[in-house]
């Protein structure tokens, strides 16, 4: 069985069609990227599977471990091991760090009848995983995001991938705005996250990312449906040709 | 609407009753009252028409035949009581329908310097320590509920804290309104005196017990600050949703005085919590720091009134409203610079959540400065439950309910972090957490379209 099994997805947002049939499958242990220009649907798919609801599904299926994602609220399908590792982090003034990532570990184990951590146990747990994404102790007890930087709040999103260890993480344009030695800290964050049991879905304008990530598959997303589907080379080609090329090879297969 | 006449007999009739009962008491307290009753005479309640009243409708105090609860009160049980008690305090001090309840209050181990009890008490054996005091700082010319308060004035609490004494442990002060078969009013009084250099924490704290008849509680209370004296101030408003309260708090701050003042108003039908402190003494400092938490129908309405009336002073007001359901807030913010109160340094920041669509506040602030070398700002936020904060949440695997719980507390927590580490804090803390609860789970969100 497949981690993750997209058939057929559309998508839309007050009334405008941005998914116009994804069909996609991720196996656990591989780690595939979404790549397209802007406009494509890359974020939307990304959102779509977090469960976002601003999004209306019209059509297809979406099965996450043999279950039916779509019918999933956001907290479930965190709960189930998705992870979003967000475009655009939220900050949260009032909550620490330390309480949020608490409250999540606390929340899934919940959901998975496991019982829940204290402080004591917990702390330790998130240092460790803070050592690994270089990040000040600080942050332990800073409000979530709150005047971070762009970079900060990037890694601080691996540093919830790594405490809540999902089945399946979609990043979403995580090497947006990150200088390249932040790059390669957030990369190796993710590679330290590669496993059999685990699927990774990079979604990303750029390629520059995938020299850090090497991903097995690489798709090309254009106008709301996948025109390509290749190796890690895919993503050299399109950085060469651009995606106007793929683009126009869509709409020209694209029925009239 | 205007006081009617028949309104006006009903407190003439019973202010003669209280009069002829008290015919021994001192000529001063006589006189006190006397001048209260008459300027409420004069101006009765306010109306919407009068500028600090515009937001809140006192229809319903103005047309109620309010009986006072004088003598012969039904006492809780200790049982009752005891539900409330704050741990950590360094006594309680408990009354019922305004008057001093010696069973069912605690004050033994008071700290040294400390000296708490009965103002009823205390006017009759130590007057001397009273009449420089009371009443001189409370304005009943500006204010109806205080003329009122002062012209039925008979007990309350009496808290005074030597020189130099520290206190550690807060002082708290329950007020209880019993409920009645007709409507009832009590007048507590309270008279705090803090000594130079002295250090206090005082909670005042309202509560409801029984069903009955509408209450109203009128209070209001002196604090004279003296100098380099440092003071936190808790008024607690937790009454049930019938309740009708007014308070005022009139402080009189000393050169470099530190005072702050915290209201937490969560209960109550129609409250109104009136703070004003009066920055009489050099380089004092005052924190106004405040929550309300409204829902269903209630009307919790904040009027600030601070005066600096001295160079180098700072003052600082912080109010945060969470408003659901038919709620409905006030933040009224006024400040006076006095024209000798150079290098004021006068900051207000209010800031609204509301949880539905019907939920209303009104913020305004009012600057009245009449010195040339200040610093004032004011700034007042409105908004919602952020949407992409509650995803957030819910996409790290916590529920809606706890999301959005987590998200009001993490609101309301910035008023809790202007509060000194200690019992009353702590005490504050678990009472917001209790109720924000009771909001988590009566608030339904509509999804916007996006």
């Amino acid at each position: 069985m497949s981690l993750l099994e997209i058939k057929n997805l559309h998508a839309r947002v007050d009334g405008n069609e941005i998914l116009k049939g994804v069909t996609l499958t991720l196996n656990a242990g591989e780690v595939h990227s979404i790549m397209g220009p802007n406009g494509s649907g890359k974020s939307t798919l990304a959102q779509v599977l977090a469960r976002r609801e601003t999004y209306e599904i019209t059509c297809g299926t979406v099965f996450f471990n043999g279950k039916d994602l779509l019918a999933m609220k956001a907290e479930e399908a965190a709960c189930e091991g998705l992870f979003l590792a967000f475009q655009y982090p939220v900050e949260i003034p009032g909550i620490s760090n330390a309480y949020f990532l608490r409250s999540a570990v606390n929340a899934i184990r919940k959901y998975r009848g496991e019982e829940e951590m204290d402080a004591m146990d917990f702390l330790p747990k998130l240092r460790e995983k803070m050592k690994l994404l270089d990040m000040d102790e600080k942050f332990v007890n800073r409000s979530v995001n709150e005047a971070f930087s762009g970079g900060e709040k990037k890694r601080n999103e691996i540093l919830q991938m790594a405490v809540l260890e999902p089945r399946l993480a979609v990043l979403d344009e995580t090497d947006s705005g990150l200088d390249i030695d932040a790059l390669k800290i957030v990369a190796r964050g993710v590679n330290a996250m590669r496993s059999p049991e685990r699927a990774i879905l990079v979604v990303t304008h750029y390629q520059r990312l995938l020299n850090y990530i090497v991903p097995d598959f690489v798709h090309v997303l254009v106008d709301g449906r996948i025109v390509r589907s290749g190796g890690p080379e895919l993503a050299l080609q399109l950085e060469e040709q651009g995606y106007t090329a793929m683009e126009s090879a869509a709409h020209g297969a694209s029925p009239a | 609407m205007a006081t009617t006449a028949q309104a006006l007999q009903n407190y003439a009739e019973h202010f003669s009753g209280l009069e002829k009962s008290a015919a021994n008491e001192p000529s001063w307290l006589r006189q006190l009252r006397q001048g209260g009753f008459a300027r409420f005479g004069e101006t009765g309640f306010p109306t919407l028409r009068d500028e600090d009243w515009r937001f809140t409708s006192l229809s319903t105090i103005a047309q109620t035949p309010f009986r006072l609860v004088r003598n012969g009160q039904h006492l809780p049980s200790p049982a009752e009581v005891s539900a409330y008690q704050i741990a950590g305090a360094a006594c309680e001090l408990v009354f019922v329908d305004g008057r001093w309840a010696a069973s069912l209050s605690s004050s033994c181990n008071l700290p040294k310097g400390l000296r708490v009890g009965s103002l009823a008490a205390e006017m009759a054996n130590h007057p001397g320590a009273i009449e420089p005091h009371l009443g001189r700082y409370l304005n009943i010319q500006r204010d109806p509920f205080s003329a009122l308060n002062t012209a039925f004035l008979e007990d309350g609490a009496y808290v005074e804290v030597r020189k130099g004494a520290v206190v550690e442990s807060p002082i708290h002060l329950l007020f209880i309104s019993t409920a009645h078969q007709v409507p009832v009013v009590s007048h507590p009084r309270n008279l705090i005196v803090a000594g130079e250099d002295s250090h206090i924490t005082i909670i005042e704290d309202y509560i409801s017990l029984g069903r009955g008849e509408k209450v109203l509680c009128n209070t209001a209370t002196e604090l004279i600050a003296g100098d380099h004296s440092v003071i936190s101030h808790y008024m607690i408003e937790r009454e049930d949703e019938q309740a009708l309260n007014v308070s005022t708090l009139r402080i009189q701050q000393g050169r470099t005085a530190d005072v702050a003042s915290h209201s937490v108003l969560a209960g109550g039908a129609l409250v109104r919590n009136n703070v004003h402190p009066v920055l009489a003494g050099e380089g004092g400092e005052c924190l106004i720091n405040g929550l309300f938490v409204g829902r269903h129908r209630q009307h919790l309405d904040n009027y600030m009134l601070v005066e600096h009336a001295s160079p180098h002073c700072s003052s600082r007001q912080f109010y945060n409203g969470i408003l659901d359901g038919h709620a409905h807030g006030v933040f009224h913010g006024r400040i006076i610079v006095h024209k000798n109160a150079q290098k004021t340094d006068a900051k207000q920041t209010n800031r609204n959540l509301l949880l539905s669509d019907t939920a209303q506040i009104d913020t305004k602030p009012q600057l009245e400065i009449y010195a040339d070398d200040v610093k004032c700002t004011h700034g007042a936020t409105i908004g919602q439950i952020e949407e992409n904060a509650l995803f957030y949440l819910r996409s790290r695997g916590i529920d809606e309910a706890s999301a959005r719980r987590l998200l009001l507390f993490a609101f309301a927590s910035e008023c809790l972090d202007r509060m000194r580490t200690g019992a009353a804090r702590s005490f504050v803390e678990n009472l917001i957490q209790h109720e924000l609860g009771h909001l988590g789970d009566a608030s339904r969100h509509q999804e916007p379209a996006s």
